[in-house]
């Protein structure tokens, strides 16, 4: 059965109470007109919280958890140098460490020192994408020792630092202020 | 084909004749092998065609087919290259009209393509919303439906064309990241009065089911609201697997990597989520240092298709031929020049001309031998019209990677081969 299945016994309830609801003139939401074709059914909290992965600038969706730069070293070497390099910097995947100052040099060098504004981005994509051949693989305190390990690969973090949902949405990105909203069209 | 070959062609389909007489009619369900072989057989008009089969192919003869590639300045092609393949690109020299076969649309994923079983597949929507509210496939494709054609352009097609040095690739290997459909589906505003937007809601996180789990941010405008669509259909029948089976999202004119494939979840908030596909990547690095952000809109962009890259022509008739499109509307107006944009004709613009679609240009030209450098250039609605690579680069420079939508020039050299070139 699908684990996202209600039981027929509750779709009876919640039809009860939303009937009841309705004819009480409480209920202002899912009026016939609204629900007029009748499909979909409301999401429940426990489906939600299993969906609801992304992680935003302002750190909403951290897990419980911590990491540390030490710890992230054992789980970059581990899990990540075989794409990105011994200390993310060799490849062959993408560069993650320096490159700050190259951003207007004829070859730029993006890496998440020199180029992402947010690092609860970090967070929020390593989590769901990485290891490329396991993603969503990583615990919440491996994923933030990682974070950790590579703050402090790019000199944002002190060695000492204790990186979690708290303080992970503190970090000064370098480049935060590297972006500026479309302006095109720009070429005339 | 060799007469060997044919021969031998000949001779099995008599033998298969013999045996079909033989066993009767019963054996007339039996035959792709006799189909496979009729088709090559001399006279077509000698011998019984294919049979009816439940899902066609195309003529053996055609063999017109996508090109795998790497990241900019990699290699093209299949075979050896393939582990190291992120994308795949339309043979645009090869299409007539407008509509790309769903064999042929291009492909970008970020890893890999998931196999996904539609009776499993779900769509959350939550956030700022009334109420939270789950989708199963056949919901969706209960509701209000609507089709209609669109381009799809990947923001990161024709990035070779920022290299100093202009690559000696054909007109698929620098621009096939562009491809049309005919998308049907549920508008993206049924789904959110279903659910009920509330107040503050801006921006809506959309997220695909692959092994990426591909998150970005859609601002909910009165454009997106308007225009947006779930969809489940791709030129009649479902999506293709490389396109987002069994749904994604369509942003008319935006840029690919936003129109979310194996779409699973919409979450509607009051800001953007700032992923790292908005971030690190589909950013615009400019001269400055600074970076274009939600540069989301694909901008008037044409193209020569015939004659174009890599190919050889001859002296006599030519009908030039492109394609022009623009992420903010219509195109008005598409010219070419065969003389490096010293000068310009308009060309006849194929019917339909849709919004946000790619669109036919012809012109008929008689090459004399001498060389000529073929461009074309396109207007939309707006008024906007396509800019010389001079003049783009002067604005952006060279380190921008996305959004190339410069005028191609190709030159058509006294041997007849055409090449690409900075002109």
């Amino acid at each position: 059965m699908d684990k996202y299945g209600t039981s027929m016994h509750k779709r009876i309830i919640v039809v009860i109470v939303a009937l009841a609801m309705t004819l009480g003139g409480v209920w202002a939401g899912w009026t016939a007109e609204e629900s007029g074709y009748g499909v979909g059914r409301p999401a429940t909290d426990d489906e939600i919280r299993a969906w609801n992965m992304d992680v935003n600038s302002t750190g909403e969706g951290l897990p419980p958890g911590q990491g540390t730069v030490k710890h992230g070293a054992q789980v970059f070497a581990a899990k990540c140098a075989m794409c990105h390099g011994s200390t993310g910097t060799e490849g062959p995947k993408d560069r993650l460490v320096g490159g700050q100052n190259t951003l207007t040099t004829t070859k730029p060098i993006r890496t998440i020192g020199s180029y992402w504004p947010y690092a609860t981005t970090l967070y929020d994509y390593i989590h769901r994408a990485m290891p490329f051949i396991a993603p969503q693989s990583l615990t919440p305190d491996e994923t933030y020792s990682v974070i950790a390990w590579l703050l402090f690969q790019n000199q944002i973090i002190t060695e000492d630092a204790t990186i979690d949902a708290q303080t992970l949405p503190k970090v000064q990105m370098p480049n935060r202020n590297g972006f500026i909203p479309d302006p095109r069209p720009d070429v005339r | 084909m060799n007469e060997e070959v044919q021969n031998m062609n000949r001779r099995t389909f008599l033998q298969q004749s013999v045996s079909l007489m033989a066993v009767g009619a019963a054996a007339l369900a039996v035959p792709p092998v006799h189909a496979e072989k009729s088709e090559t057989a001399m006279d077509p008009m000698r011998v019984p065609g294919a049979l009816p089969r439940p899902y066609g192919e195309r003529s053996p003869f055609e063999t017109q087919q996508r090109l795998g590639a790497g990241g900019p300045g990699s290699p093209h092609g299949w075979g050896a290259n393939a582990p190291n393949n992120i994308n795949s690109t339309t043979p645009l020299q090869d299409l007539h009209g407008i509509v790309t076969p769903s064999a042929l649309h291009f492909e970008r994923h970020h890893n890999g393509v998931p196999a996904i079983d539609p009776a499993r597949h779900r769509l959350l929507v939550h956030g700022l919303v009334d109420r939270p509210m789950i989708f199963t496939l056949g919901d969706l494709e209960r509701v209000p439906a609507v089709s209609r054609l669109a381009f799809l352009e990947c923001s990161g097609n024709s990035w070779d064309c920022w290299f100093d040095k202009a690559p000696d690739f054909s007109v698929q290997e620098l621009h096939g990241l562009t491809s049309t459909s005919e998308w049907t589906g549920v508008k993206l505003s049924t789904l959110l009065e279903t659910v009920g937007v509330q107040r503050g809601a801006s921006w809506m996180l959309a997220e695909g089911s692959d092994a990426a789990g591909l998150d970005r941010s859609v601002p909910l405008t009165n454009e997106v609201s308007n225009e947006a669509m779930i969809c489940y259909g791709q030129n009649g029948e479902a999506l293709r697997p490389e396109q987002g089976y069994p749904l994604r999202l369509l942003l008319p004119g935006f840029e690919g990597n936003i129109n979310v494939k194996w779409l699973r979840r919409l979450k509607l908030g009051n800001a953007p989520f700032m992923t790292r596909w908005e971030t690190a990547k589909y950013t615009d690095l400019m001269p400055d240092g600074k970076a274009y952000q939600f540069s989301l809109v694909m901008e008037a962009k044409s193209v020569i298709t015939s004659p174009s890259g890599r190919q050889q022509i001859h002296p006599g008739f030519h009908e030039i031929r492109g394609l022009a499109w623009s992420g903010r509307g219509r195109v008005t107006k598409a010219e070419v020049s065969v003389d490096g944009g010293r000068s310009w004709q308009l060309a006849h613009l194929q019917e339909p001309v849709l919004p946000r679609c790619h669109t036919r240009f012809r012109l008929p030209w008689r090459w004399n031998g001498q060389e000529a450098i073929l461009q074309s250039r396109c207007t939309d609605e707006t008024g906007y019209v396509q800019p010389t690579r001079q003049d783009l680069v002067k604005v952006r420079g060279t380190n921008s990677v996305y959004h190339y939508n410069a005028i191609q020039s190709w030159r058509v050299e006294r041997d007849g081969q055409v090449r690409n070139i900075y002109a």
